[in-house]
């Protein structure tokens, strides 16, 4: 079996090892005990980006909280762009999936008679985010992944890369997957798949994301014919450390913490995000929504009121006021950060901030279940867009949609593939053209002369310039022109190394070929989108434009290879578009 | 400060290296580069070949980590400036079969972590309990396991423990630490379960208390208490098995 | 299609006077032999007394010659070591409270050293007494 190009055959395969595709895999072993389920991630799944999650999850808990105001939170933050019926399912969940992993041993930080305790987060009227202190994604992935272990039905190829699905008359069989340790290029069939990849933050030079967060599931269903979707919405967090981008979680601010301009003055009051407040105003300052804060940044700095520092400009953090115990107890990891990247102690001194690239609104596109238009391809997690986040996400919506998402695509994709077929063969031939090309084109040595890293900086250079926090049609359309010359240009890149075993300058090759696809679809979107909306700000289109734009925009990839944008309606059922007003 | 430190790197391709050689690399000294930038350097602007793993940078993953200077380290929380004048050495993590350059075999930890049953275990099995409400615990009860719930399986316990290096059949610290976090949470009834794998020669007795684990363990885990106080439960429970009729079960 | 060619480095026979923790370590359990010494050691003295003044002053002639006597200081330091080895190991091994704090370690060493002083204080006390 080793040696043919199929490897093994299972059910359902789940591309990705975080948060999403832990929670897939227990929903379809507990659900589903005869089906065969695999996990295949190109780390360890421990390693995945969920585990730098900090600040929290979000789902209604306290006696004063319901179910309505998370709705309306969420969609309001989401600039009336997600879809009303998806945002309901996902806060109407969220409560119990937390529960459940509270049930598999998540470390939730509690109240003194036991129960769950909840903190405030930016866009939220109630308190209503769960964390583990500051370390909330990594004590999630850790306890879905120790809790993973015990379902032995559960196959997992760790450390494996997927480079292709198997596609064929509008139905996925599998994928073609390359043992990072052992270099062998191999299909796994299945008879369904889901894409848990995560994001895409490494397509901007200056983000918090990790160096795995490539778009890879994106990029696969991009081009197996799954269109993606709000890929113009990119979320910058405002505050992550600068020179590092690692962030500094919003919890911070949730806690008490103050943006404060060089002079001292807590200048997001000139921003329409209320008037401030000694102690945290819900929805209002410092815990207003992420794009309207990182937005105030920049007007900041085109008014010479933000300081300097070796890597640009900043504005401050001030935690100082909130004191020593409360820091230690509910952000020690901020402070170790602050203490260990930028030399300086958050209970003495101001943390200098910039905003950062963070989180993709935009992704495969998904209904409530995870299912993509594609037969048997499920997306869940940041790969996916099925859109609770519209144009822009709230902090602490992302881990509860891992696991609503992530749960709901595992049962959907469990009972796709228990009235699945057979894998018809010509999935076999596909496979074997899938090995020849990377065997060919990549690791068959040739001249060339381009070097992956060069190529990869220019793509995010290019990325940053058209696609920042503010935008215009000319700068994306050149944008998008650069982009097509490093398309030619990976045409031509080197590959130094021709080892089999733990390649990861094919790895990166790869993975930049997916960042060039996605990034490609960003601009396409927002070029498309001539208005501003959420995280979308055009200053040529200032204004938000329901008449032509509350849609969703679909990328499509043409035979040829070129995008193509279609319509899609947003779904709304309970909350009629307005205002999104914030500290009055 | 000088203007470029020299990083000497163990190089092993399996390919064409019968064993590991030391390649030598000359990366710019900046106050705020890490082992792991100075490694990106090499990796983007030298020489591609050169292969290890990182991914999120800030100290939570537990991709990085590798010998520098001799010590296991976690490489994006090593700065080069500690090491002036150089050069510093970065080798894969000691006790750990090599891959391929900086990367190791990590299949033995993988293998070994699901024996210590790192997972809530009730005696209401929790497949059958619907989650409505939580289980309550007091920030007393959570502040008793949490430090050991911080272990980010970054295997610098392994590299650093001889132990480990001399008995490759070792559980080892971190799965130990691991156990003894889901014993001391109050959600969990599974002791019982997990002490009769720990009490196996090559659990915790495989232990001789050198304390290097908790030494270089970057999350402040101390996974040599965790082993010391399961040799004591150990202990314990082998008396009163003694001691008891039925063995105290 | 390649076979996976792991590289598994050798453990020098002096991997453990590469670093001073590992040193002390060894040190620790080489130990062992010199506590299993002075157990063979007491024995001997309670054998000897239990047989009678003249057995006892052979014992005592033995014990004093130099070989002996070297061996015994040697011991005697390996033992110091064992004990202050442990007792600052200690409080790693048992997480004390008292009244639902956590004792420090600080104070479980020095309890620790107290205990010796006051048993070592009672045994010579008996002996000379």
């Amino acid at each position: 079996m080793s040696d043919s190009v199929i490897r093994a055959a299972h059910d359902v395969l789940i591309v990705g090892g975080g948060g999403a595709g832990l929670r897939a895999a227990i929903a379809i072993a507990e659900t589903n005990p005869g089906l065969d389920v695999a996990v295949v991630s190109k780390v360890y799944p421990m390693r995945s980006h969920t585990v730098s999650a900090e600040g929290g999850a979000a789902g209604v808990i306290a006696d004063d909280d319901s179910l309505d105001e998370h709705c309306y939170d969420t969609v309001s933050g989401s600039d009336w762009l997600g879809d009303q019926n998806a945002i309901e399912a996902f806060v109407r969940e969220a409560p119990r999936e937390l529960l459940q992993l509270e049930h598999w041993g998540c470390p939730w930080s509690r109240q003194p008679d036991g129960r769950i305790a909840v903190r405030a987060f930016g866009g939220m009227k109630k308190k209503r985010t769960w964390f583990a202190a500051d370390k909330t994604g990594f004590h999630m992935l850790h306890a879905l992944f120790q809790t993973s272990l015990r379902y032995a039905e559960v196959t997992r190829y760790d450390e494996e890369f997927v480079t292709r699905l198997l596609v064929d008359d509008g139905r996925v069989h599998g994928a073609v997957a390359i043992g990072l340790m052992s270099g062998r290029i191999q299909a796994i069939t299945a008879k369904a798949v889901i894409l848990c990849t995560g994001g895409c933050g490494k397509v901007f030079p200056f983000t918090t994301n990790a160096n795995i967060n490539t778009g890879d599931g994106m990029a696969l269903a991009y081009r197996a014919g799954a269109p993606l979707e709000d890929m113009e919405f990119v979320q910058y967090h405002p505050t992550g450390l600068p020179f590092t981008g690692i962030l500094i979680t919003e919890a911070a601010r949730a806690e008490g913490g103050w943006l404060l301009n060089k002079d001292g003055y807590r200048y997001l009051q000139d921003y329409d995000l209320g008037t401030p407040t000694p102690t945290p105003e819900l929805r209002s300052m410092e815990l207003g929504p992420r794009d309207r804060l990182s937005q105030a940044f920049v007007h900041e700095v085109e008014k010479g009121r933000a300081a300097d520092s070796p890597y640009g400009p900043v504005v401050h953090l001030d935690l100082r006021h909130l004191g020593e115990a409360l820091i230690d107890a509910k952000l020690p990891f901020v402070r170790e950060l602050c203490l260990k990247y930028e030399r300086i102690d958050p209970v003495h001194e101001l943390v200098p901030v910039r905003p950062v690239v963070h989180y993709m609104m935009g992704g495969v596109s998904t209904d409530i279940d995870g299912a993509t238009p594609l037969g048997g391809l499920y997306a869940a997690g940041e790969t996916a867009c099925v859109s609770i986040n519209g144009a822009n996400r709230l902090g602490s919506n992302s881990l509860p949609e891992c696991l609503v998402f992530g749960a709901r695509a595992g049962r959907a994709a469990a009972e796709y593939a228990s009235a699945a077929g057979s894998t018809p063969s010509v999935v076999e031939a596909q496979a074997t053209d899938e090995v020849r090309r990377l065997e060919r084109d990549l690791l068959g040595k040739r001249p060339g002369g381009e070097s992956i890293a060069a190529v990869r900086e220019d793509m995010q250079a290019t990325m940053e310039e058209a696609a920042g926090i503010f935008r215009t049609g000319p700068a994306m359309a050149k944008g998008a022109d650069t982009l097509a010359e490093l398309q030619e240009r990976i045409g031509d890149v080197d590959l130094a190394d021709t080892s089999r075993s733990f390649n990861t300058e094919l790895l990166a090759a790869l993975e930049l070929a997916n960042m060039l696809d996605i990034s490609e679809c960003i601009l396409q979107a927002g070029m498309q989108r001539e208005e501003s909306r959420g995280a979308h700000q055009r200053t040529d289109f200032p204004a938000r434009d329901d008449e032509r734009f509350l849609t969703h925009l679909l990328v499509h990839r043409n035979p040829d290879g070129r995008s193509r944008i279609e319509h899609m309606p947003v779904t709304i059922t309970r909350w009629v578009p307005g205002e999104r007003v914030y500290g009055r | 400060m000088a203007d470029s430190i020299r990083l000497q790197v163990s190089r092993y391709r399996p390919d064409t290296d019968a064993e590991p050689h030391w390649q030598e690399y000359d990366v710019p000294l900046r106050k705020e580069w890490t082992v792991l930038d100075g490694l990106n350097h090499v990796k983007n602007e030298i020489d591609p070949t050169l292969s290890f793993r990182w991914s999120c940078r800030m100290g939570i993953c537990g991709s990085c980590g590798m010998d520098v200077d001799g010590e296991p380290k976690l490489t994006c929380g090593t700065f080069l400036t500690d090491y002036e004048p150089g050069p510093v050495t970065v080798e894969p993590l000691a006790n750990f079969p090599v891959v391929r350059d900086l990367v190791v075999d990590l299949s033995d930890f993988m293998a070994k972590l699901p024996r210590v049953k790192p997972w809530i275990i009730r005696d209401d099995d929790h497949r059958t309990v619907e989650p409505d409400v939580e289980y309550l615990q007091t920030p007393e009860e959570l502040d008793a396991y949490k430090q050991f719930s911080m272990c980010i399986n970054c295997m610098l316990c392994y590299a650093a423990c001889p132990v480990y290096g001399l008995d490759p059949e070792f559980i080892g610290p971190a799965a130990i630490a691991l156990a003894e976090r889901y014993d001391l949470d109050s959600r969990d009834q599974g002791t019982r379960e997990r002490l009769d794998v720990l009490i196996e020669h090559e659990g915790v007795w495989g232990c001789t208390f050198v304390g290097e684990c908790t030494r270089v363990c970057p999350q402040h885990v101390d996974p040599a208490a965790a082993i010391q106080r399961y040799k004591l439960k150990a202990a314990m429970a082998t008396v009163k098995a003694f001691l008891l009729p039925r063995g105290g079960r | 299609m390649t076979e996976l060619r792991l590289y598994r480095r050798p453990v020098p026979t002096w991997w453990w006077i590469r670093k001073r923790s590992y040193f002390v370590f060894v040190m620790r359990e080489l130990s062992s032999i010199f506590i299993a010494w002075f157990v063979v050691y007491l024995l001997l003295l309670v054998y000897a007394v239990g047989r009678g003044e003249a057995a006892y002053q052979r014992f005592l002639d033995w014990a004093s010659s130099p070989w002996v006597t070297v061996l015994n200081v040697v011991a005697l330091l390996f033992v110091l070591l064992h004990t202050v080895t442990w007792f600052t190991l200690t409080p790693q091994a048992m997480a004390v409270r008292v009244g639902g704090r956590r004792v420090p370690a600080g104070q479980i060493i020095v309890g620790q050293f107290v205990g010796l002083a006051l048993v070592s204080g009672f045994v010579f006390w008996l002996v000379t007494g």
